[in-house]
């Protein structure tokens, strides 16, 4: 999984924003040209301070995304039924981690330490997909989360492999590698229900009424209210608009729902055949932004569970660390 | 007790510990004290549930046993072989680590033995193990070294942690019913003598952590008779919470 077309933004930045925009004009258009020209932007290479900041945003929100994502599907670890299942979900949870850790490390060749990210996802400052403030109730729930969030993350993920940044795209490139098979697993867990019995088919139905709303959420809010998208685009950080993911997703995916015999709590939705485009209704977007605030189901679950492994883990990360070490963890990032 | 009996009661007991603490090592999963060590506990989760499925199918493939999904998921804590310690909660990360490495050895030395058995089918599991196996361990020194050897406050811990688990794992070793027979025809070694081994291979890493190892005064026994804490059917009442809604189904 799981970056999500959503990269929250402070709203207080935007003057700075602004002001990091007055980068040295000849470095700028040298810049641009090299990504036109679709070079890949290396660590050690000059590149404006807003798409530094920018990128840094949106892999460390990413890298929070692939740790916050696995709760929800690792409480279901211990529950898992049977041997298959169990193996595969400790298997897959533990990419998700791994995914995590090698975002962390792309972010990190930005100049922003691990510790400093993680600080500032405990303290509320750096977000997550939304999607994982949502409770994972029943086994149904894992499955959905398996099949069509890993199904949502790849949309994104693949289009953003093809971006700017050479670290972050190798990093995306092995960890789409490895949804492929994520996405395998939980198909076949999702259609291992969608044919199973009457109550597995009823667990399945009531999960994705449940998932259906957070799943049109996660790729953010339509284009015509989305801002600062077009520069983004412009340096490849951003590879394609939050409605042509949710599209390409909806085709991919609807039919092989509607196949199985299950249906989606949505009367309007249905691919235009004269567009060929999907149409629906508009999911609740308020209530996406008061769970980005912070007011989801989950939020503060999944906080504190980090904040737990973090406090306990403190004394562990201090015996591992050289003194030398610890200051410059430490110091604060630009 | 026939020899074929006394095999069936050690394999079930080596599956049973292997499934829990596999269930154990997996809670740890989106908890761990560092990402990588997360990711460390999961791989050795699934190492460890692995050993147990493969155990469980010479059951069922040997001894006419159950599928073993049915087997590992039905049945009720006194129907289970596993020792006291693997049950345990996974408390803090000073035990857990504590029970990773005083596991893995105890496992180590025990399929080290079984490469040799006249079983046959434990010379080919244990080929596969001891690969793995020697990761586990690897892993489990370097990381008792480096906690023990990184100042006072740790060191304690560890001890601490050792001071609490030495007993306990004891309960490994166990005796088996019958295991004499086993003996006799050469299939395993008997628990004394794994006991023994074990202890020479964690002396050196111990001695270099600079921890002291504790008597062996109390061995925690019971697990091998289906005499357990109530750990053990809280976890099995959660390990098989989805699977028994509906046990004839699939999943």
């Amino acid at each position: 999984m799981y970056g999500g077309g959503y990269i929250f933004d402070e709203p207080n930045r935007k003057q700075q924003r602004e002001e990091q925009l007055h980068d040295d004009p000849v470095k700028l258009a040298a810049f641009e040209a090299r990504i036109a020209r679709g070079e890949k932007i290396e660590p050690g290479d000059w590149m404006p301070a807003e798409y530094r900041r920018q990128l840094i945003r949106l892999i460390e929100q990413h890298a929070h995304s692939e740790i916050i994502g696995a709760l929800p599907e690792g409480t279901w670890i211990t529950r898992a039924p049977g041997f298959k299942r169990k193996l595969a979900l400790i298997a897959k949870v533990q990419d998700e981690v791994g995914h995590g850790q090698l975002l962390y490390n792309a972010a990190e060749t930005l100049g922003k330490s691990r510790e400093a990210m993680i600080n500032d996802l405990l303290s509320g400052k750096s977000k997550y997909s939304n999607v994982f403030n949502y409770p994972a109730k029943t086994w149904a729930d894992v499955t959905v989360i398996g099949f069509l969030i890993d199904a949502a993350a790849i949309v994104n993920q693949v289009a953003n492999s093809k971006g700017s940044y050479g670290p972050y795209c190798r990093a995306l490139e092995r960890i789409c590698y490895e949804e492929s098979f994520h996405l395998k697993q939980g198909h076949d867990a999702f259609i291992e229900l969608a044919t199973g019995t009457p109550a597995q088919k009823e667990m399945l139905q009531d999960a994705l009424n449940r998932w259906w709303q957070p799943i049109m959420h996660f790729f953010g809010p339509p284009d015509k209210t989305s801002s600062h998208s077009e520069k983004l685009m412009q340096w490849k950080v951003k590879m394609a608009s939050n409605d042509d993911m949710r599209n390409q997703f909806l085709d991919a995916y609807v039919p092989k729902i509607w196949e199985l015999g299950l249906t989606l709590p949505d009367p309007l939705l249905r691919k235009n055949p004269d567009t060929g485009k999907w149409e629906y209704s508009d999911p609740d977007w308020d209530l996406f932004f008061e769970v980005i605030k912070g007011n989801g189901p989950c939020n503060k679950e999944r906080l504190d569970v980090r904040k737990w492994a973090e406090e306990h883990g403190r004394w562990i990360r201090k015996a591992l660390m050289r003194p030398e070490e610890m200051e410059r963890s430490a110091l604060p990032v630009a | 007790m026939q020899i074929q009996q006394a095999l069936q009661e050690l394999i079930t007991k080596m599956a049973d510990d292997e499934l829990v603490i596999g269930h154990r090592n997996s809670e740890w999963t989106g908890l761990g004290p560092v990402m990588e060590e997360d990711i460390a506990f999961s791989s050795m989760a699934q190492d460890k549930i692995g050993h147990a499925l493969a155990l469980y199918r010479l059951l069922e493939e040997h001894f006419g046993g159950t599928d073993p999904d049915q087997f590992a998921f039905l049945r009720n804590a006194a129907d289970f072989r596993c020792c006291h310690f693997v049950e345990m909660p996974i408390g803090s990360y000073e035990f857990s680590l504590m029970r990773h490495f005083l596991f893995d050895h105890a496992e180590t030395v025990r399929y080290q033995a079984l490469a040799l058995s006249k079983f046959a089918p434990f010379q080919h599991l244990a080929g596969k193990a001891k690969g793995e196996l020697k990761y586990h361990t690897l892993h489990a020194d370097a990381w008792i070294i480096q906690l023990c050897t990184a100042g006072k406050d740790s060191r304690e811990r560890m001890q601490a942690a050792l001071d609490n688990s030495f007993q306990l794992a004891g309960g490994i070793f166990e005796p088996g019913p019958a295991e004499e027979l086993l003996i006799a025809e050469e299939i395993y070694p008997g628990e004394s003598a794994l006991y023994k081994q074990w202890l020479s291979h964690i002396s050196p890493v111990m001695e270099k952590a600079g921890l002291v190892l504790p008597e062996m005064t109390a061995p925690v026994y019971g697990g091998r008779t289906g005499k357990h804490t109530p750990y053990l059917q809280q976890l099995l009442n959660e390990m098989g919470e989805v699977f028994r809604l509906d046990p004839e189904a699939t999943w």
